[in-house]
């Protein structure tokens, strides 16, 4: 590894431009290792975003070298050709400044597609018994650990083209629910997330399967989706 | 549209799809066999007129072509476009419409 990274930083907000820094690189330096000593070292006003720096609260999303990634999992060594690192906010959210991004339509859209659990239990009734091998449950596991780091919505294309498209996070996080039998929306659910820029707007082009870190699969969430809206459709229950 | 109407698209979407992958099948094969056995028009019009059974293909595929198109196009304009709305759905219906008449127009051609 060269010794040093050459690392060109976005700097401003919508409109600004990029900044070149020289990092030492060291052994298992993460590209948020990278930031950090860019803001502690070499440029204390640069902005960015994280918490845990263990690839759990889904805070650091950042476009390195032109992909969008969680950068406290991510190595320098993986991704640095030739010992550079171009550094830009996530895409398709309004950048605040330098490397922080608003993350209310994102997380907006979650809401928008009823992504919290409306318990269909009162008060005081029995535990729900979930058999861990059913094919609900199964699909439900399948998307349930998504960390909210807005990497697979940075990575769609239909949101460029449509802003309005929910995002496949947002439709993941639904597809989970609707297989959740301990769940009451149901229809309202189907029809939250069928709407103009709902689930049927996805092309399966699976950018966000591609690049989302925890190796989630949110296009078959939103095939899963597709299909449920349909039956729901076709027996007059939407 | 709302969620009913979206997922009617989207249905009506896949199954005409399913019609025309089996339709451009057979009228590829159709084309193929007219040309190879150098058929006249008069030929091709003494094996189909008064034909149902090809008059009702002609009649599925004219069909399905035109709300395949019909759909798809509004999905595109939406995306590559700032057009939405009733004005564009009305828009994509005349079309559909238009490609749909001159492929039953065609198909009775052939049947009368």
């Amino acid at each position: 590894m060269t010794a040093t990274l050459h690392v060109s930083v976005w700097r401003g907000g919508a409109v600004g431009s990029l900044a070149a820094y020289d990092v030492p690189a060291q052994d298992s330096q993460t590209v948020l290792d990278v930031v950090t000593y860019i803001q502690r070292h070499l440029e204390p006003t640069l902005s960015y975003r994280f918490a845990c720096r263990v690839g759990m609260c889904g805070s650091c999303a950042m476009t390195v070298n032109g992909v969008p990634r969680w950068t406290c999992r991510t190595h320098v060594r993986r991704v640095a050709s030739g010992g550079r690192l171009e550094l830009r906010p996530l895409e398709n959210l309004p950048v605040i400044k330098d490397l922080a991004v608003d993350m209310s339509d994102f997380f907006g859209k979650w809401s928008r597609a009823h992504g919290a659990f409306a318990p269909a239990a009162g008060l005081g009734e029995d535990f729900a018994r979930v058999a861990p091998e059913s094919p609900e449950r199964q699909a439900a596991s399948a998307g349930i650990e998504c960390i909210g780091c807005g990497v697979c919505y940075a990575a769609c294309d239909v949101v460029r083209w449509n802003p309005d498209f929910l995002g496949p996070a947002a439709l993941n996080r639904a597809w989970t629910l609707v297989n959740d039998c301990r769940d009451g929306d149901g229809a309202a659910r189907l029809r939250a997330v069928a709407g103009d820029a709902g689930c049927h707007a996805c092309h399966s082009q699976q950018s966000c399967a591609l690049y989302c870190p925890k190796q989630l699969d949110p296009t078959a969430a939103i095939a899963g989706l597709k299909r449920a809206t349909a039956k729901a459709a076709l027996w007059g229950k939407l | 549209m709302g969620a009913r109407g979206e997922t009617w698209l989207w249905i009506l979407q896949r199954a005409t799809a399913a019609v025309l992958a089996g339709a451009v099948l057979v009228h590829l094969a159709t084309l193929v066999y007219a040309v190879r056995q150098g058929l006249s028009a008069a030929a091709i019009l003494a094996r189909t007129e008064g034909n149902l059974a090809w008059l009702g293909f002609y009649l599925l595929f004219a069909t399905a072509a035109a709300l395949h198109a019909g759909i798809g196009l509004r999905t595109v304009l939406r995306e590559a476009t700032p057009w939405r709305g009733p004005s564009l759905d009305v828009a994509v219906l005349l079309l559909a419409f238009a490609i749909a008449a001159a492929g039953w127009r065609a198909a009775f051609g052939l049947f009368a």
